[in-house]
């Protein structure tokens, strides 16, 4: 902000004319630097409509530092002629002199002197006329006073090109009042203080406008990672729709509760070793439910509970071996075994955990992912309320075509009725996984991108979109 | 699932009309298959191979169809297009036939007993009179290759082999020699080699060497010679070139060796039943005769039929539908289960065919039903089932701390749960020995050595990968790592643990101390020494050494924070300082009212479970009783279920307030679930259902209201209370109206009776009820909530509490009872009036 009291004495000029005033003649009768109220035009602006400033510029002449020096004391010619006596000067003498060497020249082109080289004691200079008459001082004294106009284009080239003038534009305001305007104006601030406030201060301030279209500064915050606020989001869902959390802490799993008591027989592709990874330590799990393991040995050997089994040889071995866990579901099986042990009631059942695939890797498979899984088991539940469940779970998502990126179905009976739940109990479930909605949630391509070490944390930073979880497919 | 490729025109010109690729798309949704792709032979190889290879590609439309993996009958073109044209009632599902020999001498396969140490298992069979076409012939190879990938497992428990029986002559030998010791030209080859010799030829073949790995080891092989000595076939590799098949065999001899002979049994019938249909005896084949080492004759192909029994009421309750019992049966037809209804009640006999080996349970059935009705078609229903949702706690705690550390300004990584040694053993200067990890025994890479045991080499790989951007770096991670742990039935545990990391151009110890004086803030843990928490120096390879702390809870060590070891940081391709905190959170999940949840199931079955035999159970089904009579009427009249409905309407159960015999008698009474128009009946029915199991156990009934089919006059013994003979009559001959009437006044009286002894249990409920706003017109809302009149209930005073805002709840009291008025009734009631209620709560529920 200019100077208060420049400002003040700006605006009472202002006052008393009513077509304007011009910027420069203020500051030449305010005898102060034009810049100074350039300033308080300015600051003055920016303060709303108090005076109306429109830019003007023109062109004048003004004197170089030289040129101001030969105003005042002469050319240099002229001073060297001056400075000769009648009875001469040795030239050393003269290029002593501050304006010896270039008046020396001019001054011999002027004839106004002639030297004498074959003069004893070393050439010596000598006037050659009386009296001279210094042009250029008087013209620059003209174009000091402010006469220009009284010289002709060329004289002036001359000059100039003799760097005594250059010549200067000039920008300028022509200051007219603005339509609130004002003598007095407040200084505005550009932020409200602690001080203002106390003091109420405030209240009088005018106050800088901000420049929104800026961008703010981006705040110091740590960042929570897209995939696990995926996460967050399907937990609230399955919490929203009554879903109790299964504790699925448990990566490292046997083949019994992970294949065999969910029927799938021990030649089945996906317990082949190409895509499911084995444990050499601990290559093998103990303390089975001897009684379960005996019938789950005997639906799939022999068959029962109305099945035909699979009529082959199984062999507890291979139900021993440990594996890392190839989906959720082997969770599942412990916990519904579990509810089997005690008197039937119903429940929903939920999890979101990481699972383990020995596959070949790509673009968008890793060999470990998250595994959403909902499970209800009650009395005579059917494949319409399957398909209402799955409706009413994947609505809440925004998610139109579910059909595509998940697996639903009923437990069979061959895995339910050896665990000792009820004959008229069905248990509906559905499988997903998490990374394939939050990539296409976020518009992500590679997986990598998302998961594990060689993740982006700029993606991190920024993918946090959080205002609704529609799926655009 | 496997994705069958069948030549477009072929199809359309079998299946007897074309589609467009909309319309077959729709038909195979519809059958529950997928149309996966369109597209040509050219068009694969071109994407596969490039486009100068393609050019002399054949360009016909190929369908590539994804068929479900047990599917195994619709994996060839014939067996696609029979399940279609049956499915659309086009044609009628073919019955397979087993024949013998015109001569009446079936070919003879007689197994040695070599063959028990490397393939014990054979079957065989015949298709006499075959015609082959040059599509019928490919058909024939590719279905091999398809069930040779899928059911046979790469041929590793069965191998087929196909021959020209014209050119062999039985009986064959089925047995198994030293490599060394067989010796025959093989298929398309010019010389004879011996199967040590032919190991090696095929190690480079592209497609053999993928099976040579299942006999190579063996000291024995196997081998099939015809009587002359010619060898069939060296199973599971390759078929001898002496009976191969041409275009020209008219006659062909099937073996299948195998590990599994179910598989094996399922293969040949797969096999015959799809390629019957050329015999000259269309879907007839002619059995051969396999002998075991011990003498026994088993007579193959089975081509078995099986039937089973069940009721429309079982596909409709699984389904979730309501169809006639000769719908189901119709829908059960078209997918090629041939079915009937038997007239005994809604039973259906259902016939699997030898080519429906996945079917194997009723469930498969009702699967099938559902599929024939159409998915789409079926209504969606929401389950009924009233759960109350837990968190699992240490999630519940992980999402919590996660929230506010990132609040505090660390950013969460996502890091794998498998690595290498490397990565949790050296890299951090300690030995893979001492970190308990659980090791995996066929990785594919070093990246999936071990799972993790620590968290922190995650972190400081996604540093190294993020080296670019500003700093300071500040990440966690809550996640899970894994350790052995003896005690558990698998050997091994997960533990939960917490991990930051702070990377700049300072170690910033402090900003990680001030990370865990957080942490415990929010675990509301002070710090102090004893029951608190605190730091105290400690040795680590990982840390610079004195700059590291172990951090303790309650006098136990919980993890370990400090400045990283230069050398750490190295290895890890990092060049600024590090420092870390890594800690369990288990120790901090304190006491929950909850439950806790374990995936620890118990060794020891708590309930004797009574699992019926089949036997049994099918007993159960044909125990139920015939008769239908009750003192509603007959229960298999329309009539008889409306008493019985009227009778429901204000009763749980037949007699009291607990299911009992009677409940259970009247139930086997009715012949099939009741239809949804008698609502009371239904509910009813659906309740008695579910005590199915314990049913035996329930207590006696106090009236007999199931009348005996044989002896109607027992309906006077109905009662207990004999005093007077209502319906005596000297008419031996009643009239059937006359037993109408008596049925019905007999129906009053026990419906009159069973009220009388019952003591009407009455409660005195205090109801809020909220308005829509401020603005609600309360006395209305008063006004609309007594108008609501049940019987059994009684409104009470009321009065206006102040809730806020200005707005006020309606308090009312009323006295209901209980067997009249539900609260459920009555909220449903007074939340009708939308404009005024917002909500109705039970504020007080006492019983009188």
């Amino acid at each position: 902000m200019a100077d208060t009291g420049v400002v003040e004495a700006l605006l009472r000029r202002v006052e008393k004319v009513d077509d304007g005033v011009d910027s420069l003649e203020v500051a030449t009768s305010l005898e102060l630097d034009h810049q100074v109220i350039v300033g308080a035009v300015k600051s003055l602006q920016a303060v709303g409509d108090v005076i109306s400033a429109e830019l003007r510029s023109s062109k004048h002449w003004e004197l170089t530092d030289e040129g101001r020096e030969i105003a005042e004391h002469g050319s240099h010619e002229a001073r060297v002629f001056g400075s000769i006596p009648v009875e001469g000067l040795p030239q050393s003498e003269l290029m002593k002199l501050s304006f010896g060497k270039i008046g020396f020249s001019k001054a011999m082109s002027n004839k106004w002197i002639r030297l004498d080289k074959a003069h004893e004691g070393g050439p010596r200079i000598f006037r050659t006329v009386e009296s001279i008459e210094d042009q250029v001082r008087e013209k620059l004294l003209l174009l000091q006073k402010g006469n220009a106009s009284q010289l002709e284009e060329k004289e002036k080239n001359e000059l100039k090109k003799r760097k005594l003038l250059s010549e200067v534009t000039v920008k300028t305001y022509w200051i007219m009042k603005g339509n609130s305007f004002s003598t007095t104006v407040t200084k505005q601030e550009t932020e409200l203080t602690a001080e203002m406030i106390t003091n109420g201060s405030w209240k009088e301030k005018k106050f800088k406008p901000y420049n929104f279209e800026a961008m703010g500064v981006a705040p110091d915050c740590g960042h929570l990672h897209p995939l696990m606020k995926v996460r967050t989001q399907f937990r609230q869902i399955f919490l929203e729709m009554g879903f109790t959390e299964m504790p699925t802490n448990n990566f490292i799993e046997s083949s019994f509760w992970n294949f065999d008591s969910l029927f799938q027989p021990q030649q089945h592709p996906a317990r082949d070793q190409h895509d499911t990874f084995f444990l050499s330590d601990p290559a093998l799990a103990h303390d089975f439910p001897q009684d379960y393991l005996e019938r789950v040995k005997k639906v799939h050997s022999e068959g029962g509970f109305g099945s035909q089994g699979y009529k082959y040889d199984w062999k507890i071995e291979e139900a021993k071996k440990n594996i890392l866990r190839t989906h959720t579901t082997a969770v599942s099986a412990r916990m519904l075994y579990k509810l089997a042990q005690q008197k039937f009631t119903p429940v929903k059942y939920f999890s979101i955990d990481r699972v383990f695939r020995n596959e070949t890797l790509d673009a968008t498979h890793l060999a470990e992912f998250h595994q959403i899984e909902g499970v209800v088991a009650d009395y005579g539940l059917t494949l319409g309320d399957l398909m209402g469940v799955l409706h009413q779970f994947f609505t809440k998502l925004g998610l139109k075509k579910w059909v595509e990126v998940g697996n639903s179905g009923i437990f069979r009976p061959e895995m339910l009725l050896p665990m000792g739940l009820p004959e008229d109990v069905s248990v509906i479930a559905w499988g997903l996984s998490l990374e394939r909605p939050t990539m296409i949630k976020y518009g992500i391509n590679n997986i990598r991108e998302l998961v594990g070490h060689k993740v982006n944390l700029q993606m991190v930073y920024d993918k946090c979109g959080w205002t609704d979880f529609t799926f655009r497919m | 699932m496997p994705t069958v490729g069948v030549k477009r025109d072929l199809l359309f010109k079998a299946l007897g009309r074309t589609y467009t690729d909309e319309e077959f798309d729709e038909l195979c949704f519809e059958f529950g298959l997928e149309l996966d792709e369109i597209t040509s032979e050219k068009e694969i190889i071109s994407r596969e191979q490039g486009d100068s290879k393609a050019s002399g590609a054949s360009d016909i439309i190929l369908y590539k169809i994804d068929v479900p993996a047990n599917r195994y009958d619709l994996l060839c073109l014939e067996g696609l297009v029979r399940g279609l044209q049956v499915f659309k009632n086009k044609l009628e599902a073919p019955r397979y036939r087993r024949v013998s020999p015109v001569n009446g001498e079936p070919q003879k396969l007689i197994i040695t007993k070599e063959t028990a140490a490397v393939r014990p298992f054979a079957v065989a069979a015949v298709l006499r009179n075959i015609t082959f076409t040059q599509e019928r012939y490919d058909s024939f190879i590719e279905l091999q290759e398809k069930l040779h990938q899928n059911i046979c497992r790469k041929r590793s428990l069965v191998a087929i082999g196909t021959h020209d029986l014209d050119t062999i002559s039985g009986p064959f030998t089925y047995t198994a020699k030293a490599p060394g010791d067989i010796c025959f030209r093989p298929l398309n080859q010019t010389k004879e080699y011996t199967a040590t010799q032919l190991m090696s030829l095929y190690k480079t073949d592209s497609h053999l060497r993928h099976y040579l790995h299942i006999i190579e080891d063996k000291p024995v092989y196997p081998v099939i010679y015809d009587s002359n000595g010619i060898v069939l076939s060296m199973p599971p590799i390759i078929n001898g070139d002496h009976s191969k098949i041409t275009l020209k065999t008219k006659n062909v001899f099937i073996e299948c060796t195998a590990t599994d002979v179910t598989k094996a049994k399922i293969v040949l019938d797969m096999m015959v039943t799809m390629f019957s249909e050329y015999c000259s005896q269309p879907f007839t084949v002619e059995e051969a005769e396999v002998v075991y080492p011990d003498g026994k004759t088993c007579v193959y192909p089975e081509l078995a039929y099986r039937t089973e029994r069940l009721s429309s009421e079982f596909i409709n309750c699984k389904v979730g539908i309501n169809e006639s019992t000769e719908k189901i049966a119709q829908l059960l037809t078209r997918m090629c289960l041939r079915s009937r209804a038997t007239g005994v009640g809604d039973e259906i006999e259902v016939e699997i065919p030898p080519t429906r080996s996945d079917v194997i349970h009723a469930c498969d059935i009702m699967e099938d039903a559902a599929v024939a009705y159409g998915f789409n078609n079926i209504t969606r229903t929401t389950p009924r089932t009233y759960t109350v949702a837990h968190q699992f706690p240490l999630n519940k705690l992980t999402e919590l701390l996660r929230q506010d550390l990132a609040a505090a300004g660390f950013t969460e990584a996502l890091n794998f749960a498998l690595c290498s040694q490397e990565d949790i053993a050296d890299k951090l200067g300690k030995k893979i020995s001492e970190t308990k990890a659980a090791h995996i025994s066929n990785p594919k890479t070093a990246e999936f050595q071990v799972a993790r045991t620590t968290l922190l080499p995650g972190l400081l790989k996604t540093i190294a990968a993020n080296r670019k951007m500003p700093l300071p770096l500040k990440l966690f991670e809550i996640s899970d790592v894994v350790l052995q742990d003896e005690t558990k039935d698998v050997g091994a545990r997960n533990s939960r643990r917490f991990c930051a990391v702070y990377y700049n151009k300072s170690p910033g110890f402090e900003v990680i101390h001030g990370l865990l004086d957080r942490t415990m803030q929010l675990l509301d843990v002070k710090s102090a020494r004893g029951e608190g928490y605190h730091i105290q120096a400690a040795d680590d390879p990982t840390f610079f050494p004195g700059r590291c702390a172990e951090i303790f809870v309650q006098g136990k060590s919980v993890g370990r924070l400090g400045v990283l070891h230069p050398d750490v940081i190295n290895r890890f391709e990092l060049t600024m300082p590090c420092s870390a905190l890594e800690m369990d959170v288990e120790p901090f999940l304190g006491h929950t009212a909850e439950a806790l949840l374990t995936h620890d199931v118990p060794m020891q079955e708590v309930i004797a479970h009574r699992f019926p035999t089949q036997i049994e159970s099918s007993q159960a089904l044909a125990s139920r009783p015939t008769s239908t009579k009750t003192v509603f009427g007959d229960m298999s009249t329309p009539a008889g279920l409306k008493a019985l409905n009227g009778f429901l309407a204000d009763k749980s159960y037949m007699e009291g307030f607990a299911a009992t015999q009677a409940d259970v008698a009247v139930f086997d009474a009715i012949p099939s679930a009741p239809s949804p128009t008698f609502c009371h009946l239904l509910r009813w029915y659906k309740h008695i259902q579910s005590f199915q199991r314990e049913r035996a156990g329930l207590p006696p009934a106090k009236s007999q209201f199931v009348l005996q089919a044989a002896a109607p006059a027992a309906a006077n013994d109905a009662s207990d209370d004999d005093d007077i003979d209502l319906f005596g009559s000297d008419d031996e001959a009643e009239s059937a109206e006359a037993a109408r009437i008596k049925e019905q006044r007999l129906a009053e009286y026990a419906a009159k009776k069973s009220k009388k002894p019952a003591l009407i249990a009455k409660s005195s409920i205090l109801l809020d009820v909220k308005p829509w706003d401020d603005e609600t017109d309360m006395a209305k809302l008063e006004e609309c909530v007594r108008s609501v009149s049940m019987d059994g209930l009684l409104w009470g005073q009321s009065k206006l509490v102040p809730v806020g805002y200005g707005i006020k709840k309606l308090q009312i009291g009323c006295v209901v009872e209980d067997e009249k008025v539900g609260t459920d009734l009555l909220e449903e009631a007074i939340t009708a009036f939308e404009e005024y209620v917002q909500s109705v709560d039970v504020a007080a529920f006492n019983k009188i």
